[in-house]
């Protein structure tokens, strides 16, 4: 365990064979177009969550604290659109989903190399649209562009649905990608039965961008039309439907949800097992349970509506539906709690960020039962409640996931090692910073304080306060992340290339792996995180 | 111990006849899921700490899940969670059914505020009065985008959209003053979009009503009051001048007698009583005697009853649903009637009613399809 024990990295690895500028834009290989999207959506946190930071400290008073009402709506608008597309999205899929997919599998690269490295320039370019259509026109409308007030707001609206209908096209190039990558290019002795469960969830993910996205981009386009021509589909003096939009809108943006936690999920199993020194609990039920949620997302879109007029029998449809997908991430959290039961567990940062994770998703989780119990949700639906609950399951699931895979697989893509004591001090503040910031929310939402509000009544006043106290710890444990693992990237301790003595596939490969992963084919022998034997380490 | 749990977690006072339901399920589902939850996460730490990591060469055993036990963790959930659901459905139909004795009142959300009308004529911004003890529907529609109707003391909310109407009701317990708020973001000022319930007693009720009927026409702060021609918008913003911490100022106006009324004054200056009939002959189009909540036969085979929504999608998209037997001629009515003039349409339909079909109406409903055969 002691990292620089065992120091056998190869020589020439991903990140030595070619260093100039040129060889990093126009690289085909997958590990290289993984990092720069980890730049990419790192760059996006840190944009949103500087928008997080200022509506925070608005809602401190309850009247006007520090910017406008017209600023407040434009910024919580920033903050969703930027958090929803530019990060939570592709973070795990485009950033940790093509370093290490590949690698598992016992690959070269993805399907389609240069499709690849497409889908990031294709990302770039609808976030700098996005990011710069936001800043020029001040978008007003909120991360939902709900109509018919987005046909209507004053504010320039098409830049940004362009630069998110773009964005969809990386999405949907990616999960292409990755099917493909999945069905051809395993190695051999790499059965169905022994994909790791990581690739499981990147794949059932996929399988969602390519089916839903295309749907986002069609209603983004219809507004598009509905603005510049006038269409009149949403419009209702023109015949249209207004709540049309939020049925499309949903049937996107509730699988979407899956396309953002799944591979969160996919990332804890990896993390569990590693730091149990456990084969996974259930492998069939979790892999199964994946595609349970992945096929019920799409059929719970609803529950978003209940309020909206739509009939009480629906409702109770898709009330009914939700509860599945409950049960869906109930079973994977059985599942990984079980794994641990008779391992050897070692209390290292990316498995505190995974008990975050747990933590968070169960509470969020159950607040989901109780939101989709329609007559409590009549209450609930657009307060806080909703945010709380949101931020829990699905920013609390993508985050800590995020962390904990930045963590574990730091050594992996860049050979060093990062502070032991910082990162857990780190992980610490932002695990209590994000319940902080959140819990009062809830309670918020119980009082009755809905969304989007730039003022509230008086008596709501120090539960704000409290969740910008909560917020503020959020932002320092972020600035400790930034800048411990900037310094260990240039002055780290070089790590051996399996520090934590896992059994998923990816250690087979050198740290940081060789510019074509494997210096010779790896042969794939046991099921992965088999614990059960001892075995010496080998690298590829 | 409904006030303890009502206090620990932050819920408004409990001021409608649903909203002491609806906090005891949220009571049981909210401490439930809770201790579960941290049973689980107990778990994980007890065996983080039972299995800690003892030597850096720990091999462990192979441990994998039964059937029994993938059985045992979906079941018991799914039961819970479906036992839930299906109360809480259970409550949430009766709040979404109104009463058949409900009075009426008109609300029309626009940016930012909300406007009440009553079938009696009065019109009020910013305040809604209610007798306490009766149930009260709401029909609710906007003006531009979509606004959402949210009073945290009665556990209700339901959202206004533009071109139709949706409904809810509520049936308030205590008198008091409650707190209105908007819950779909609508713009600029979706924050100061408030409004206040006043829950008056019975005879106070009567009494105001009284007052507005003969005309008298007052604001709170005793600015005069808007004179029936002018434009709803200029006394609307100044009812929207907002203080976060003070409710609304009321504006009340009155126009020219009852809903009713003008409902036959719109339906004859808009040219709806050429093709309709009010007597019962059958003409262009049915005729409205007895129309309301009348079931009507379909071309598409369907049967929709009359009610409020889909007298207003009849106005709005006629072609949408074709009464079986007439001819696709009506015109849309989109953009040419004001929500307050379908609010006033409606109310007139619904006065006509033949004396006979009154007689039985409280046996249930007895309507067949006209122009049917
Ligand atoms: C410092 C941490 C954060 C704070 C203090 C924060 C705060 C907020 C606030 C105040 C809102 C607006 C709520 C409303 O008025 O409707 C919001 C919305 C939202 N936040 Fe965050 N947030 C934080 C982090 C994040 C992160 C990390 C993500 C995603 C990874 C995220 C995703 C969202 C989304 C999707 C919305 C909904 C936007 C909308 O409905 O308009 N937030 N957040
Ligand atoms: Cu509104």
């Amino acid at each position: 365990m002691n990292p620089s024990a065992e120091s056998s990295q190869p020589a020439i690895t991903y990140l030595n064979h070619e260093t100039s500028v040129m060889s990093w834009l126009l690289t085909r290989d997958h590990k290289r177009i993984g990092v720069m999207f980890l730049v990419g959506v790192i760059f996006s946190l840190l944009l949103g969550g500087i928008f997080a930071m200022v509506l925070r400290l608005e809602l401190l008073t309850p009247g006007p604290t520090l910017i406008s009402p017209m600023t407040y709506n434009r910024m919580f608008t920033l903050h969703g659109v930027i958090m929803v597309w530019l990060f939570m999205i592709p973070a795990i899929p485009s950033a940790f989903g093509n370093f290490v997919l590949p690698i598992m599998l016992g690959a070269k690269d993805v399907a389609f190399p240069r499709l690849n490295l497409a889908s990031f320039y294709i990302y770039l370019a609808g976030a700098l649209l996005t990011v710069f259509g936001m800043l020029w026109s001040g978008a007003d409308t909120g991360w939902t562009f709900y109509t018919p007030y987005s046909t209507v707001s004053p504010s320039a609206l098409t830049p940004i649905l362009l630069g998110v209908f773009i964005i969809g096209f990386s999405t949907i190039i990616t999960g292409l990608n990755f099917i493909t990558t999945v069905h051809t290019m395993r190695a051999p002795g790499m059965h169905w039965t022994r994909i790791p469960l990581f690739v499981w969830a990147i794949y059932g993910t996929s399988v969602i961008q390519v089916v839903a996205t295309p749907v986002l981009g069609m209603v983004l386009l219809l507004v598009s039309m509905e603005r510049l021509l006038g269409a009149g589909i949403f419009d209702p003096s023109r015949g249209g439907d207004p709540v049309l939009f939020q049925h499309m809108f949903w049937f996107y943006s509730h699988p979407a949800v899956y396309i953002m936690v799944l591979p969160a999920m996919g990332v804890i199993t990896e993390v569990v097992c590693a730091f149990s020194r456990k084969n996974i609990f259930g492998y069939r039920m979790i892999a199964a349970s994946t595609f349970g949620i992945a096929f019920v997302g799409f059929f719970s879109w609803g529950h978003h509506m209940f309020v909206s007029g739509q009939s009480t029998f629906t409702s109770g449809i898709f009330g009914v539906l939700s509860m599945l997908v409950a049960i869906f991430t109930a079973i994977k959290i059985f599942n990984w709690v079980a794994t641990m039961y008779g391992g050897s567990i070692d209390l290292r940062v990316p498995l505190l960020y995974v008990l975050g994770f747990i933590f968070l998703l169960m509470f969020g989780g159950m607040t989901g039962v109780a939101v989709a119990t329609t007559s409590l949700d009549v209450h609930w639906h657009d307060t806080y409640f909703v945010v709380a609950h949101f931020h829990y399951i699905m920013v609390g699931a993508v985050l800590m996931a995020f962390l904990a895979a930045l963590h574990y697989w730091w050594p992996k893509m860049f050979g060093r090692v990062y502070p032991e004591r910082w990162s857990f001090l780190a992980a610490m503040t932002i695990i209590f910073g994000f319940i902080v910031t959140f819990l009062p929310q809830f309670l918020l939402g119980n009082l009755g304080m809905p969304r989007r509000y730039y003022q509230y009544p008086q008596e709501m006043q120090w539960l704000h306060v409290l969740s910008t106290a909560g917020a503020s710890l959020l932002a320092f444990g972020f600035g400790l992340i930034a800048v411990y693992l900037l310094w260990s990237l240039r002055y780290g301790p070089v790590s051996a290339p399996n520090p934590w003595g896992s059994r998923g596939y990816e250690w087979f490969s050198g740290s940081p792996p060789a510019p074509h992963n494997f210096t010779r084919a790896p042969s794939f022998e046991r099921e992965v995180h088999d614990y059960t034997v001892p075995e010496a380490p080998r690298v590829y | 111990m409904n006030e303890f749990f009502r206090r620990i977690l932050f819920l408004p006072e409990q001021a409608s006849t649903v909203s002491k339901d609806v906090d005891h399920l949220h009571y049981v589902i909210i401490s439930t899921t809770m201790v579960a939850a941290t049973i689980i996460f107990a778990l994980a730490a007890y065996f983080l700490i039972r299995y800690r990591r003892r030597s850096e060469t720990d091999v462990t055993p192979k441990v994998q899940g039964t059937l029994g036990w993938e059985l045992l963790f979906i079941g018991l959930p799914l039961t819970t969670f479906l036992v839930w659901f299906f109360i809480g459905y259970h409550d949430f139909i009766r709040m979404q059914t109104p009463p058949r004795d409900a009075m009426d009142v008109y609300v029309v959300g626009k940016q930012w505020m909300w406007k009440f009308t009553y079938p009696e004529g009065p019109n009020s911004i910013g305040v809604l009065r209610v007798p306490v003890g009766r149930p009260v529907r709401l029909l609710l529609t906007s003006r531009d985008v979509i606004h959402s109707f949210f009073v945290p003391a009665f556990r209700i909310k339901q959202d206004a959209l533009p071109g139709a109407y949706t409904q809810t009701w509520f049936e308030v317990t205590t008198p008091g003053t409650y707190r209105v708020m908007c819950a779909e973001y609508c713009g600029l000022k979706h924050s100061e979009m408030w409004a206040e319930v006043v829950a008056l007693s019975q005879e106070d009720y009567e009494e105001w009503m009284k007052q507005q009927r003969q005309g008298l026409v007052a604001r709170r702060d005793a600015t005069p009051s808007a004179p029936e021609e002018l434009s709803p918008l200029t006394p609307a913003r100044r009812a929207a001048t907002y203080d976060a911490q003070q409710p609304h100022g009321e504006l009340m106006y009155a126009e020219r007698g009852t809903l009713p009324e003008r409902g036959e004054r719109v339906a004859a200056a808009k040219g709806c009583l050429r093709c309709h009939t009010i007597d019962g002959t059958q003409h262009i189009g049915p005729t409205w005697l007895d129309l309301y909540m009348r079931r009507e036969l379909l071309t598409s085979g369907e049967t929709v009853v009359a009610d409020e929504a889909y007298l207003t999608e009849s106005m709005m998209k006629p072609l949408e649903k074709l009464v079986a037997g007439y001819e696709p001629v009506m015109p849309s009515f989109q953009g040419q009637l004001e929500a307050a003039e379908v609010a006033a349409l409606l109310e007139y339909i619904k006065t006509l009613r033949s004396a006979r079909l009154q007689d039985v109406e409280s046996r249930g409903p007895v309507y067949e399809p006209i122009g049917g055969e």
